[in-house]
């Protein structure tokens, strides 16, 4: 009976670590074949060529320049929209709203967040793109701001939920705390329960914005798809064509191991670049606070 | 443990079952033919298929769309047997395909005139090449440019791995000029799927599309096009593409590794048969004789 136990609790104990390190390798199986298609532009491209401003595949312009703006304006505009509205939602259904009203509606939130992308995509095609078009008097209303709007709806049930999970693990007695020496309810949420939360509601705010930049089937059908340089917000009531797109719309297309083939996959290291940025630069700052809050506490 | 057992034994039958299961299916000789490629010739290449599939019981065809380039790959690939194309195959994808030791064999399955749409608010009606070539190089910038409105021009085309966007490129921005280096203004907005520019066209006025007859919708307008300034102005229909007077007509493909036989090269035959044609004829393209 003993010698089973023992048997039993070494194939647990590897199982659950082969688990915890089956995540790193996947992400460097993923990494070392992006590497592996997407290196080969460096020597195929020049430089100059890579970050010019012109994307025309069929005639070997290769200028991903626009590709990468175009994807970070989409992503400014839908994290824009998503951060204050998701983080006052879950301050919302956290601290404010009676127990039976958040049941009701963090379930709802969270459905909201199953909706099919290509569904957010059509109906911004029939119906937000010429409302847009013509409420705001613009040539088409296939533009990055119509993107940033269905992206930023495709975030917000993200960022609630977690934002939400974090405030409500913030101990009551903090709050009564603030609440005995005079604050108020505002004062209460805004100096005490958020900075407390604050950890979760930035991974909250994170993984919205990595839903954003990762989105694909949406943007391709709402914002135009042009390759045109975006160099300010300004630029949000005009068309643009993001990476995620760019790699969809043009992958099937591509014979193995062309130039073309291998730029695609350098889009796609570039794109990884950018979201394991945004992850590790979150993770200082929560990691940074953290520390703080430890040298306070003791 | 112990447990364990009855659900392995279980799990034994359910893979036996259905293994028999496709056993039986298989009981009946067929062949299965692989077809992809154009979106423009998809509805064309399912509608024979359905015909066919209909006449011979025994052959099992599969047709999905994709773009010419997104064929031709796929043929590179050796992962289908037929590729539609609505434009030639390029030299790099021949020597492409050599690489892989295959040989791609061109076939002219049926006529398609290239329509040049706009909203039916936009009083525009006619227009020659070069006026067309100018909107989408980016020369006219505003309808009243070309005696229209006082509009910003949208431009819509397919994405580039649409054979229909190469033809376009080559035919009507590049006027048939080989060694001409105009492209599509960058703003020009490259929509996934001929469905994607016909929504566009139908609510925005400023909008100027292009697509296969065969695909355009009745409330949309379709431009009266003269090949040079002051020729007559003509609209696309079997009769002026057969006669050659409609100036954006093309050939459309199939491509097979090497000749084809078999099933696939009596398919193909079949393809050029009189029966076969009329339903191109039905389906708003030109058919070949």
């Amino acid at each position: 009976m003993e010698k089973d136990l023992n048997w039993r609790e070494y194939i647990i104990t590897r199982l659950i670590k082969f688990s915890g390190y089956s995540a790193v390798i996947f992400v460097s199986l993923i990494f070392f074949f992006l590497l592996k298609e997407g290196l080969p532009t460096l020597a195929e491209v020049p430089l100059g060529d890579l970050f010019d401003l012109r994307w025309y595949p069929i005639e070997s312009y290769y200028g991903i320049l626009p590709l990468i703006t175009g994807s970070l304006l989409v992503t400014i505009g839908a994290g824009l929209i998503a951060v204050p509205f998701g983080i006052g939602t879950a301050i919302y259904l956290a601290e404010i709203a009676p127990r039976w009203v958040r049941n009701l509606l963090k379930p709802l939130v969270e459905l909201l967040g199953g909706l099919p992308s290509v569904v957010l995509g059509f109906l911004g095609i029939l119906i937000l793109s010429p409302t847009l078009r013509v409420t705001l008097n613009l040539p088409t209303g296939l533009t990055a701001l119509s993107g940033s709007l269905l992206l930023g709806g495709i975030a917000i049930p993200t960022v609630v939920s977690i934002a939400e999970d974090a405030l409500d693990a913030v101990p009551k007695s903090y709050r009564d705390a603030a609440l005995a020496i005079g604050a108020t309810r505002w004062q209460t949420i805004w100096r005490v329960t958020l900075p407390a939360a604050r950890s979760g509601v930035l991974t909250a705010v994170m993984l919205g914005v990595g839903r954003s930049i990762g989105e694909t089937m949406t943007v391709m059908m709402v914002t135009g798809n042009a390759p045109v340089l975006a160099t300010g917000l300004a630029d949000l009531f005009s068309p643009v064509r993001t990476m995620t797109a760019t790699i969809a719309a043009e992958m099937g297309e591509v014979a193995n191991a062309s130039t073309h083939y291998h730029v695609l996959f350098f889009i796609g290291m570039v794109l990884f670049l950018i979201s394991m940025t945004v992850n590790v630069a979150a993770s200082a700052v929560v990691f940074r606070q953290k520390k703080r809050a430890e040298r306070v506490l003791s | 443990m112990k447990r364990i057992i009855p659900l392995i034994l279980l799990f034994i039958f359910l893979v036996s079952c259905s293994s028999s299961g496709q056993g039986g299916t298989d009981a009946q000789p067929q062949s299965y033919i692989e077809n992809k490629g154009s979106d423009t010739i998809v509805n064309l290449a399912l509608a024979w298929a359905e015909q066919y599939q209909m006449d011979y019981p025994n052959i099992r065809l599969s047709v999905t769309g994709g773009g010419s380039g997104t064929g031709i790959a796929a043929l590179v690939n050796g992962t289908v047997d037929i590729a539609n194309a609505s434009r030639q195959i390029k030299s790099n994808e021949i020597d492409l395909a050599a690489d892989k030791g295959i040989v791609p064999v061109e076939h002219i399955i049926a006529r398609d005139a290239i329509a040049v749409i706009v909203n039916p608010e936009n009083p525009v009606t006619k227009l020659t090449l070069q006026q067309i070539s100018d909107i989408y190089s980016g020369v006219y910038t505003n309808w009243s440019e070309v005696g229209g409105e006082d509009r910003p021009i949208v431009r819509l085309s397919r994405e580039t791995n649409s054979g229909t966007h190469v033809y376009f490129l080559e035919t009507v921005l590049r006027l048939g000029v080989k060694d001409s280096d105009t492209l599509f203004s960058t703003n020009t907005l490259l929509l996934p799927s001929s469905e994607g520019i016909i929504i566009e066209v139908r609510q925005n006025p400023n909008a100027i599309g292009y697509d296969g007859l065969g695909y355009v919708p009745h409330d949309l307008k379709v431009i009266a096009i003269a090949p040079e300034a002051g020729d007559a102005f003509i609209l696309p229909s079997v009769e002026t593409v057969n006669s050659g007077t409609y100036p954006i007509a093309r050939d459309l493909y199939m491509y097979t590794d090497g000749e084809p036989t078999g099933a696939v090269k009596e398919y193909l035959d079949w393809i050029m048969s009189a029966q076969a044609q009329e339903i191109v004829r039905e389906l708003g393209f030109v058919p070949i004789n």
